[in-house]
């Protein structure tokens, strides 16, 4: 029994022990990496049947009670965001390896590649550890220091490529997530002021109507927000995300920045929905339509593939946000289904565009969308991968996307919300243009193009084709997720469709 | 009283470091600036521990408070590597450049 409980520290303790590892033993760093990855995602399919079977866990590690010893906990939510990363995880090492590969064997400067992969697979590793930890965790303290993992960490990628322009990004990066923390941890401490319990369980129960308490969650919510790069504190992202390196990106767009817009979420509906005011979710829902129009007139203006796909980010993040107001109207239950799917499609959308940018980039020596035309002659499988990936953001069924957006509308709808659902379709017209704009360049082959022979790149094309897939398919897998989120404690109510697919 | 005192310095703290933050140009003051946030949050947790209902002393925030300083710590450190590389990459720029502008000049 103990031995079976144990399992939910594996998704923390694996990769972290593989980080150090790979630090140690350089030339197998990325076997222990990618055995790491793949036991989290055995260990997170264990923990999904007992969750099915025996609902939600708790584990005390090393026999330490909360209050000072940390609990890791499951639920619903948490194992969809478990099960995302963990397969996600497996994807970017494998991904990664080809790449790594690839740029070793035709290096710009000599040297650089080789350093770049050292140091890349240990913190890949931590953040992997990072997120995991975040999900897991029980008390708000805890969640605190899994943030500053994640934050470090991603810093420390984004710095990797060495370049001048991503050093000042990771540098600004790293102080913006500072920031952010910061003002976390001020808002926890007011919590703990207030009601005297860190602990996420204790707090749900505790929440009242207190004093502090509107202070804390501003706090909290405007850290976490700066750290999703939610509007208007999305200004560090672009940058960051667009001058790492392609692995990198995927891993910043794709994971990070759902592991702070989790943590916002669930204390907004777990925890403190009862305190809050109907102001402060439609203020919510204001920060993302703002992040869905202006995120997407930006993409629309972006002459560099890298630069398009990560102000795409921008205005995707934006659905996430906007869910708050539906959310508030629509009951909890909806919204926990409708922003998994959201997030996890775009994740793995998200994932596999990083991925084929990379690639391209890798092949054609740049990445000026002018200059890409007819891509697909020669990197097929990649040009599809970035189409299918494309369907997920705008929204087209089967996706994950459709499936987010169609909840959403439909909430927007059924409560009388004009205006959320006219933001929700505008923003679908401003993806559909975008997408095509690179998807027109890479399938359109000019008549005078030169044939050039298909190079072979199975490790950096497949990924990104699975990837691409997931999302896309994410909508025909749609009963899983649902069943996770259904036998939580956090969704009481029966799930309503909506009239959905 | 002497927890107000320190409560409000802590706070006081905070704005300032925020303001420096934000405001400073220069990322060793930005650095500096987020140091003494943190020094604000945790003088403000250490006033926190202390419960005026009992006069006992809780150890939870404690407990945060010292994992909160390795934490400041090590973000402290990765950033004054990320800044000193950044300079060093300037100047690496600058002599490169330098040394173009000589080649060219005695090109011709």
């Amino acid at each position: 029994m103990a031995f079976a409980d144990s399992w939910i520290v594996v998704p923390v303790f694996a990769p972290l022990t593989a980080a150090l590892l790979a630090f140690l033993v350089r030339r197998a760093s990325f076997f222990i990496s990618l055995a790491a990855a793949c036991l989290s995602l055995l260990a997170v399919a264990v923990l999904v049947n007992r969750f099915l079977v025996n609902g939600p866990a708790a584990y005390a590690v090393g026999g330490w009670d909360p209050p000072l010893g940390i609990c890791l906990r499951t639920d619903g939510p948490a194992l969809i965001m478990l099960v995302l990363t963990a397969v996600a995880g497996v994807g970017i090492s494998l991904y990664a390896k080809g790449y790594f590969t690839l740029r070793i064997e035709r290096p710009s400067r000599v040297g650089r590649p080789e350093r770049q992969e050292r140091f890349f697979w240990p913190l890949w590793m931590l953040q992997l550890t990072g997120l995991n930890g975040l999900y897991l965790s029980g008390d708000i303290f805890n969640l605190y220091v899994t943030l500053e993992v994640i934050g470090v960490s991603a810093a420390a990628l984004a710095a990797l490529s060495g370049k001048s322009a991503s050093l000042i990004a990771a540098l600004r990066y790293l102080l913006v997530s500072l920031l952010g923390s910061m003002s976390y941890l001020l808002g926890v401490v007011f919590v703990y002021k207030t009601y005297g319990v860190l602990d996420l369980g204790l707090l749900q129960a505790a929440a009242a109507p207190a004093p502090g308490v509107i202070a804390a969650m501003a706090l909290m919510s405007v850290g976490l927000l700066l750290k999703t790069a939610i509007f208007p504190m999305h200004f560090w992202l672009p940058p960051a995300h667009a001058n790492a390196l392609a692995p990198v990106s995927a891993i910043l767009s794709g994971l990070v920045v759902k592991g702070s817009f989790f943590l916002l979420f669930r204390l907004w509906f777990d925890i403190f929905s009862p305190v809050l005011p109907a102001a402060a979710f439609n203020l919510m829902g204001s920060l993302g339509a703002g992040a869905i129009i202006w995120g997407g007139v930006q993409v629309l203006r972006q002459q560099r593939l890298k630069l398009l796909i990560a102000y795409s980010t921008v205005s995707q993040l934006g659905y996430l946000v906007i869910a708050f107001p539906l959310a508030f109207a629509g009951g909890s239950s909806q919204a926990w289904s409708a922003v998994m799917f959201m997030a996890s499609g775009h994740a793995c959308a998200k994932i596999a565009m990083f991925m084929s940018a990379g690639t391209i980039m890798l092949h054609a020596g740049h990445d000026r969308i002018r200059d890409l035309a007819g891509i697909r002659a020669y990197l097929p499988v990649t040009a599809f991968a970035y189409a299918a990936a494309g369907v997920n953001l705008i929204g087209l069924p089967p996706s994950g996307g459709f499936i987010a957006k169609w909840m959403l509308l439909i909430t927007a709808l059924a409560g009388h919300q004009w205006l959320w659902a006219v933001v929700l379709l505008a923003g679908s017209f401003l993806a559909t243009a975008y997408v095509f704009r690179v998807v027109a360049q890479l399938f359109v082959i000019p008549p005078d193009k030169p044939v050039i022979t298909r190079r072979r790149a199975g490790l950096l094309e497949w990924p990104a084709l699975i990837m691409a897939l997931l999302s896309l398919l994410l909508g025909l897998m749609a009963p899983y997720p649902l069943r996770l989120l259904e036998a939580g404690q956090i969704v009481r109510t029966a799930m309503t469709m909506g009239g959905g697919p | 009283m002497t927890t107000i005192l320190y409560s409000v310095t802590g706070l006081l703290l905070f704005v300032f470091g925020l303001f420096a933050l934000i405001v400073c140009p220069h990322p060793l003051r930005k650095i500096l600036g987020g140091n003494v946030m943190s020094a604000g949050i945790f003088l403000f947790l250490v006033a926190a521990s202390y419960r005026a209902d009992t006069g006992e002393i809780d150890a939870v925030p404690q407990a945060m408070v010292l994992t909160g300083i390795v934490v400041s710590v090590c973000i402290t450190a990765v950033a004054l590597v990320l800044s000193t590389r950044l300079q060093q990459a300037a100047d690496q720029g600058a002599r490169r450049r330098r040394k173009r502008r000589r080649e060219e000049d005695a090109g011709e």
